[in-house]
């Protein structure tokens, strides 16, 4: 009965894939989500900012990456822009768009950053105006101020938020398999072809579950630690 | 407000139950594999395999409906009885056969290779294929050979949900070359791909039958499916379905 | 460009109807599942805030595992593993025939389990808003629990918890387009044919963005002002 759910055998002979699978999800995700993070940096800025030439497309960009799903904005760039092959051969782009793993990369950076960006802003304004006060009273200069008060409190109160992001990227990171890429939903889908049996599946669910749990637990740890000057104890 | 969301959630539901009576034999096709099953701008899934199915179950005298499933949900939905036959170009390879059962072939087919036109390679041994990205849709006989034969050879193999998708990247210069069943690709070749593409060639020894899947133990409707098989072919409507594709001997 | 607009018209040849019926597949699948899915995930809430270990441990069990399996193998797991599950069970049952999920139902299904667990989150801290004077109060008033809970906490509760709920919904319209996979032809599998069958994959593709686009946008604005009316008996302390 225990057959269903783990067969011994078929680890032996498709464990391997799964591992490497694994590899492929989190190099997916740990790379998109810090080019996403300082790309976000720059978007909140320009969000922020009180030029209209400046603050609109950083504002078009957000309604486009957060309004649409991952999956329509892959394929719009997998298929749809790469489509014109000519076009960007000649302008000498085309390394962008030949790769999946390149396509996956771009996308899925521009769409965290939308997110980031969002939680960025949220944290920047949510630390007490009086820190930015006492800062201008110690008579700080402007990056000090912002590189030494603001940014790493805004940081501890942004950790919960980027970390429900890098766990939502996690689960998105599956549309990759849709366009090629071996991650852990891929290499599932290549074994169930040869295989037929359904518990790869279930294989699947708990590695993405250990991901989650893993990342969880981290940013559990971190939290209590940097915000250990903020507690009773 | 809440009655409006529930009213909607029943009709939804309602309008998008499978209504099946008991006798009608459950066909699906995939839609994704032009000219044997594909999807015309009405959403009609049409095909040689289409054709074939209508053709067999007026043989049968049975009432059929026909639903499009995708390729890597075709044998779980047999198996789960979602429905009874599968008439999509389905080869029974040995990983299948162990699952379920297959009728006598409707029609045979190679595998074929198709490469960009400007492609060096310049023939079908696997060791001209190292290094190079193969492309082939996923959980087909034509994945599973090229993972058995090019891959071990240091070809990169691309796994594609439907076989349209591989066509297009190897048209937009992803791929360096494409295995598919012989008749897609040539028909690829003619229409979609006449500019950017052409045939390598066939591979020797992968000729194959294909045949309609079923679940195992239902030798009823395997031996009702072979014997329509035997008089669609006796009675010339074949040679007419062959025909309209631009077909011969395809059997 | 009139090339375009031709391939997008209602007549035979033209993909603008079968693409409507895709936008309404997306809509009712999206509407279908919300109620399902924010009744589920209050219950879910009220069972992780419950005092028998049992209800809570495995209410905060399940919904861990639904908030963090991609949704893609959700669907795939309930479209597929349900109907093996339901089919052993009949067979167990002595009943042969079939037993079929269609893909919208296995859709409403998955991605409402998915907006349970996460909506389940924002109920919970908006609970946890209620101040304790409340149940007291109604106490005092001697409402039955029944009572207090609906009348009293749900309300206010509702209130509190509808930023969170109707993030969860933007993210539920987006899920949508997964369905594609599982074959329900929603706008995303829509355009997927479209674009495959008149080599215009750029043109529809854009379509499918665009029609998400204006869901996202029409949506968020019709519940920024839900949000509005509920707030107007509330003054927020401006920080």
């Amino acid at each position: 009965m225990t057959n269903y759910i783990f067969n011994p055998d078929l680890w032996d002979r498709y464990g391997g894939r799964f591992l490497s699978g694994f590899v492929v999800t989190i190099e997916l995700v740990a790379i998109t989500f810090i080019i996403g993070f300082f790309l976000s940096m720059i978007v909140a800025v320009a969000w922020t900012s009180k030029n209209k030439w400046v603050n609109l497309p950083a504002r078009a960009y957000m309604f486009l990456f957060r309004g649409s799903p991952l999956l329509a904005q892959l394929y719009l760039f997998y298929y749809g822009l790469g489509s014109f092959t000519t076009f960007w051969q000649s302008a000498g782009l085309w390394w962008l768009f030949s790769s999946a793993w390149n396509c996956c990369l771009i996308i899925f950076s521009l769409n965290t950053a939308a997110y980031q960006a969002e939680i960025f802003r949220g944290s920047l304004q949510s630390v007490p105006v009086g820190q930015l006060e006492a800062c201008k009273a110690l008579g700080l200069s402007r990056w000090t101020s912002f590189t030494r008060i603001w940014f790493p409190q805004a940081m501890i109160l942004a950790l919960r938020p980027f970390a429900n992001e890098f766990i939502l990227m996690i689960k998105a990171s599956a549309v990759a398999s849709l366009i090629t890429i071996y991650d852990v939903m891929g290499v599932t889908k290549l074994v169930y072809s040869r295989t037929y049996d359904f518990q790869v599946y279930l294989w699947a669910a708990v590695l993405y579950l250990i991901i989650v749990e893993v990342v969880r637990q981290i940013v559990g740890f971190a939290e209590r630690r940097i915000t250990r000057h903020l507690r009773r104890i | 407000m809440k009655s409006i969301i529930a009213t909607f959630a029943i009709i939804g539901s309602l309008l998008y139950s499978v209504a099946a009576s008991a006798q009608d034999l459950i066909i699906a096709s995939e839609g994704g594999y032009p000219p044997f099953n594909y999807v015309d701008s009405n959403n009609k899934l049409t095909g040689f395999d289409l054709d074939i199915a209508n053709a067999l179950c007026e043989k049968m005298q049975v009432k059929c409906k026909i639903v499009a499933q995708e390729w890597d949900g075709m044998i779980p939905g047999l198996l789960a009885k979602k429905f009874d036959a599968v008439i999509a170009s389905m080869a029974p390879s040995p990983e299948r056969l162990q699952i379920v059962d297959f009728t006598n072939r409707y029609y045979s087919t190679t595998l074929a290779v198709a490469v960009p036109q400007n492609s060096d390679i310049k023939n079908l041994d696997p060791k001209s294929f190292a290094g190079k990205n193969i492309g082939a849709q996923a959980g087909t006989a034509q994945s599973i050979y090229a993972e058995d034969h090019f891959v071990p050879e240091g070809a990169n193999l691309k796994v594609y949900p439907s076989a349209v998708e591989a066509n297009s990247d190897l048209r937009d210069g992803r791929l360096d070359a494409v295995i598919q069943d012989k008749y897609p690709l040539v028909d690829f070749i003619r229409h979609d791909g006449k500019d950017c593409c052409k045939l390598l060639g066939e591979i020797e020894g992968t000729s194959q039958p294909i045949s309609i899947a079923i679940r195992k133990n239902s030798e009823d409707l395997k031996r009702k499916f072979n014997k329509a098989i035997d008089d669609i072919r006796a009675d010339g409507t074949y040679k007419k379905i062959e025909e309209k594709y631009s077909f011969s001997n395809i059997y | 460009m009139a090339e375009y607009l031709a391939l997008l018209s209602f007549s035979d040849g033209g993909w603008g109807k079968v693409l409507v019926a895709g936008a309404f597949v997306t809509i009712s699948l999206a509407l279908c599942c919300l109620p399902f899915g924010l009744c589920l995930g209050l219950l879910s809430a009220l069972l992780i805030r419950s005092k028998i270990a049992v209800l809570r441990i495995g209410a905060t069990i399940i919904a861990g595992i639904f908030r963090g399996l991609p949704e893609l193998l959700t669907l795939f797991i309930v479209y597929n593993g349900l109907q093996l599950v339901l089919q052993y069970c009949a067979q167990l049952l002595g009943y042969s025939g079939s037993i079929g999920i269609n893909a919208f139902f296995a859709g409403v299904l998955g991605l409402g389990l998915v907006f349970a667990a996460f909506s389940s989150e924002v109920w919970l801290s908006a609970f946890n808003t209620i101040a304790i004077g409340q149940y007291e109060a109604a106490d005092a008033l001697g409402l039955t629990r029944l009572k207090t809970f609906f009348a009293i906490i749900l309300p206010q509760t509702f209130r509190n918890a509808l930023p969170g709920l109707s993030n969860n919904w933007l993210t539920l319209l987006k899920d949508t387009s997964l369905v594609s996979t599982i074959s329900l032809v929603d706008i995303m599998r829509q355009t997927s044919l479209a674009a495959s069958a008149t080599r215009h994959p750029m043109f529809f593709y854009s379509i499918a963005v665009i029609l998400y686009l204006l869901f996202s946008a029409i949506t968020g604005f019709i519940l920024k002002k839900i949000e509005h009316r509920y707030a107007i008996a509330v003054k927020r302390v401006a920080l």
